[in-house]
């Protein structure tokens, strides 16, 4: 591969106590890429990317962002995190500010930039997700659906290079689902490089150049959409395949 | 028939009597009984405080400057109350010692007080910012006007009592208390050990030793970890104690509203890359204080009651102010008078405290539905 590699992992073990969760994981993703992780709960999906921007600490091995390898160092993880933007299930929005506060506040107080600039850019993102009108509201206010788009608004306000998604679209009701991945379908149209842990099979195919399948902390299969769904290596990637299209 | 508005609201009251107080015989008896006792005790407590009582004058008209002069030790077993101890002393009860020729120095400072705290206390009033400044500079002028310094006489603490005590011990304690409390509640849950156990040490030691206990080893004890020939005032020892104490209960409540906060929240700054100081100044402190206030006011309300306690160091607040006015000869003996007084006077604030913390539980569940 020719492309630039941002994200590099090697040889990353990480414990709970004696739960062994992640397992001599390699992964490395090239710019622009947009890897597609599923796997059964439990399996390692969420924690993998979330040592990425180290809201968990792995104990074995290395992870390099940019060129910043994350260690205990404050320094490399404030940098890393400034270009990582994360995507939660639960949304995580900031309960007591407005729409607009939520997505200003980051590039106001960690940027350092004017209150009104950043206002400005966060109006921009907001009509990127399509609810310019709900920006004086709370997030109490909005729908699951609207709620995790001003979350991928206050993520790319920030301007990430790299974007984390955990499982964005689990814990919305069934007709919200459409108008968040429409959201991530257009941004991987532009270029921006992706991790998605999700079970939206639908969307992996259309935007995922990698998919990658996890079970008991370990990559089992690692292929592109179209080897990955029509002809799966593995019968632990068959099997959950045929469990999860069949539903 | 025709059911007219006021007839039916009767039968509604009517109907509430008969469900809730006369539903059964022995409902009926058992509220009969409250009644005939809320009676008894009502009548009598009304007769004594007002009906029967003397306020500056006794029955004969004169005006009442000795205990002997109540009506109650002229006629006894005929009158109430003889509340001219607490006029006579008014001055007393409310400032101490104070000169009284600066007493407007304090007058002032009280008067400005509510100024000082109503934007703290309630976020949607109008011109909130300014009241916020002037809580600010509110500790500094009233240092300034009770105190003295350049241009007024210097007023020393020994001086200081009654009222003026109490609410200085209360508000001020209170008010040193609040950002020491939210440094230990961080510092508890911090993934610092050395921090972190300091804190607990110092919350667990606080809280497992009595006020008094705090009262004696601050008069004692602090003059011995400052240099020699610095001896802070009493005030200033009981001031410490009182603080100290208040910080590690605060610290508790506030941790209980840290301990509130979905994680997520903390991911979710962490995310954006939000430091340590940025995510609990901007995110996590203001959701946690919110759910803490009512905890926090049940806190400031103990502590506002204990600062009773320091009349056993010596000094004069209101409670102290009230035993010395017994132990002079002219009105000994008039307890009742002076207890029930001083009992009212810390039922007003702990009261109105009590009702600000139930009027934010009710806020709280509109403002998060």
């Amino acid at each position: 591969m020719s492309l630039e590699q941002v994200i590099q992992l090697e040889k990353v073990n990480k414990w709970y106590d004696d739960f062994h969760v992640l397992k001599d994981i390699d992964l490395s993703v090239g710019k622009g890429q947009r890897i597609v992780i599923c796997g059964p709960s439990g399996s390692g999906k969420s924690t993998m990317i979330r040592c990425i921007n180290r809201l968990e600490a792995h104990q074995e091995g290395k992870i390099v962002v940019h060129g910043t390898e994350l260690t205990n160092d404050l320094k490399n993880i404030d940098l890393i995190r400034k270009n990582v933007g994360m995507v939660f299930q639960q949304f995580n929005l900031f309960p007591h500010l407005s729409v607009l506060d939520n997505i200003s506040l980051a590039p106001i107080w960690v940027k350092k930039m004017p209150k009104k600039e950043a206002e400005e850019i966060a109006m921009t993102y907001l009509e990127k997700v399509k609810i310019p009108e709900q920006a004086e509201k709370f997030p109490g206010q909005l729908s699951g659906g609207q709620q995790q788009r001003v979350a991928i608004a206050r993520s790319l306000a920030m301007n990430p290079d790299i974007m984390l998604f955990d499982e964005p679209t689990s814990a919305l009701d069934p007709e919200m689902i459409k108008e968040v991945l429409d959201v991530m379908v257009q941004l991987a149209e532009e270029g921006m490089t992706m991790l998605v842990v999700t079970h939206e099979m639908g969307f992996a195919k259309t935007v995922a150049d990698q998919m990658i399948f996890m079970d008991e902390g370990r990559i089992i299969e690692q292929a592109t959409p179209d080897e990955f769904f029509n002809d799966p290596k593995s019968d632990r990637t068959k099997l959950f395949l045929s469990q999860i299209l069949n539903h | 028939m025709i059911i007219t508005n006021s007839n039916l609201k009767i039968h509604n009251y009517y109907k509430w009597l008969q469900r809730n107080l006369f539903s059964s015989w022995i409902n009926s008896f058992l509220t009969i009984i409250a009644l005939i006792f809320l009676y008894k005790v009502g009548t009598f407590f009304l007769n004594w405080t007002f009906f029967e009582a003397d306020f500056r004058y006794n029955f004969q008209g004169d005006l009442i400057t000795d205990r002997i002069l109540c009506s109650k030790n002229i006629v006894p077993g005929e009158y109430g109350a003889c509340w001219a101890i607490i006029f006579v002393r008014w001055d007393q009860f409310i400032y101490g010692f104070y000169p009284t020729e600066e007493l407007w120095r304090v007058n002032l400072t009280f008067a400005l007080l509510p100024l000082a705290i109503v934007g703290v206390l309630f976020d949607k009033i109008p011109f909130r910012k300014y009241f916020i400044y002037f809580t600010f500079i509110f500790p500094f002028f009233a240092y300034y006007m009770l105190y003295g310094g350049p241009g007024f006489t210097v007023v020393d603490t020994n001086k200081w009592g009654g009222l003026l005590v109490t609410l200085f011990l209360g508000v001020t304690g209170i008010a040193l208390a609040f950002p020491l409390s939210v440094f230990l509640a961080l510092g508890r849950r911090s993934k610092m050990p050395i921090i972190k156990s300091i804190c607990i040490m110092f919350i667990e030691f606080i809280r497992g030793v009595p006020l008094i206990t705090l009262l004696f080893t601050a008069n004692v004890m602090l003059p011995l970890f400052l240099p020699d020939g610095v001896s802070p005032d009493n005030l200033l020892r009981a001031l410490v104690a009182v603080t100290l104490f208040q910080s590690a209960y605060m610290a508790e409540a506030i941790r209980g509203g840290l301990q509130a906060i979905p994680k997520g929240q903390l991911e979710a700054a962490q995310s954006l890359g939000l430091g340590y100081w940025q995510t609990n100044r901007k995110i996590i402190l203001p959701q946690a204080l919110k759910i803490a206030i009512p905890p926090i006011v049940n806190t400031c309300i103990g502590l506002f009651k204990d600062t009773s306690l320091v009349l056993i160091i010596g000094l004069f607040d209101l409670l102290g102010i009230g035993r010395a006015a017994l132990a002079d000869m002219t009105w000994t003996k008039l307890y009742y008078e002076v207890y029930v007084f001083i009992s009212i006077v810390f039922f007003i604030f702990c009261f109105g405290m009590s009702r600000y913390s139930l009027y934010l539980e009710k806020k709280l569940k509109t403002d998060n539905s």
